[in-house]
């Protein structure tokens, strides 16, 4: 039986970061997974650590297989007021801020949704599967 | 005179510490298809006589960590001993369907995928345990994603000295410029694993990310 690829409905979430910011590293992940499960795009008010987004990866993986047309996550932190810093820049602008600098956003969206997140430092573009 | 004793006995101590680290352990990091494993096989190559893991054009080929002890680097008639451990690709999504475009069946395909996963979260686990990284990215890619950043950010909270390597410099397409312009604060070093290009200059580098440690 040929796959119906067709997207149906698309839902965008905000998260405000209020909303995560009271949460255990570990539950701030599987908040957001639930949420990417459920075929959402995620767009996040501030933004995960480092040590939380390779746990997000390695969360991810550990679902993909298990989850039925579960594919992975796209994912990509963008920080407006910050297009002229380089990505480094903002690797230790976000670390120092502990958890999420509030000015960050974070998109993330379900791989079998969303393609691909385009990023350059002046633009950032979001492509979806058919 | 007291702290000038106690001074002396942690210099004693330490130094003791780094002369009995006999090899360092260097971890080779990056997504998928950029050129790790090509890279490790040509350190391998030409201080050991022999390649560490196969390489393939299908992505993922790596899924399991590899690594080699007791590579003797000299440069300039220095000598150090590097542990090299090359790393499954780090990715966000894994799809079995991409694998079948490169001529596999569903079965094997599928397979692929989940030893793909379990590579990524061992990977991920592996960076407790390194002493000094290169990045490996493709040269001919855009060097803006997430996993990219995800990666450093997590060697930069570790304190895990980084050396950046843009890889396949010998293709038309790569921009080593873009992936200086991503990371300024890095050493960045462009080099053809393949063909071998650069790596004198590479292993400089090398010598250099090892005095971090």
């Amino acid at each position: 039986m040929k796959k119906n690829k067709k997207i149906k409905g698309l839902t965008i979430q905000f998260i405000p970061y209020t909303e995560i910011e009271m949460l255990k590293s570990g539950e701030r992940i599987k908040k957001l997974l639930d949420i990417v499960l459920s075929g959402k795009i995620i767009i996040l008010q501030g933004r995960l650590k480092s040590e939380e987004e390779a746990r997000l990866i390695e969360d991810t993986m550990a679902m993909v297989g298990h989850i039925k047309d579960f594919k992975g996550i796209e994912l990509a932190v963008i920080n407006p007021n910050q297009e002229k810093l380089s990505m480094m820049s903002q690797v230790k602008h976000g670390l120092a801020r502990a958890l999420g600098a509030q000015d960050s956003i974070t998109i993330m969206g379900p791989a079998s949704i969303v393609r691909e997140i385009k990023r350059d430092p002046k633009k950032i573009e979001i492509l979806m599967n058919k | 005179m007291v702290i000038k004793i106690v001074r002396n006995f942690i210099k004693r101590v330490f130094s003791g510490i780094f002369k009995g680290k006999k090899e360092l352990s260097l971890g080779f990091y990056g997504p998928p298809n950029a050129g790790k494993t090509s890279l490790a096989n040509r350190i391998c190559k030409d201080w050991t006589g022999e390649e560490l893991g196969r390489v393939s054009k299908v992505p993922h080929e790596t899924r399991e960590i590899q690594f080699k002890e007791k590579v003797e680097i000299d440069y300039k008639g220095k000598k150090l001993s590097f542990k090299i451990v090359d790393t499954p690709g780090i990715a966000t999504k894994i799809d079995y369907e991409e694998f079948m475009k490169f001529k596999m069946n569903k079965r094997e395909a599928q397979k692929r995928a989940k030893e793909a996963t379990q590579g990524i979260v061992e990977s991920i686990k592996w960076l407790d345990d390194m002493d000094a990284v290169i990045v490996v990215l493709d040269a001919t890619k855009n060097p803006y994603s997430q996993v990219n950043i995800t990666i450093i950010g997590n060697l930069v909270a570790r304190k895990i000295p980084v050396l950046i390597v843009g890889n396949k410099v010998d293709l038309k397409k790569a921009d080593l410029s873009k992936v200086e312009s991503a990371f300024p604060e890095y050493e960045v070093i462009g080099i053809s694993a393949r063909f071998g290009k650069n790596m004198e200059e590479f292993y400089e580098s090398v010598f250099r990310l090892a005095k971090k440690v």
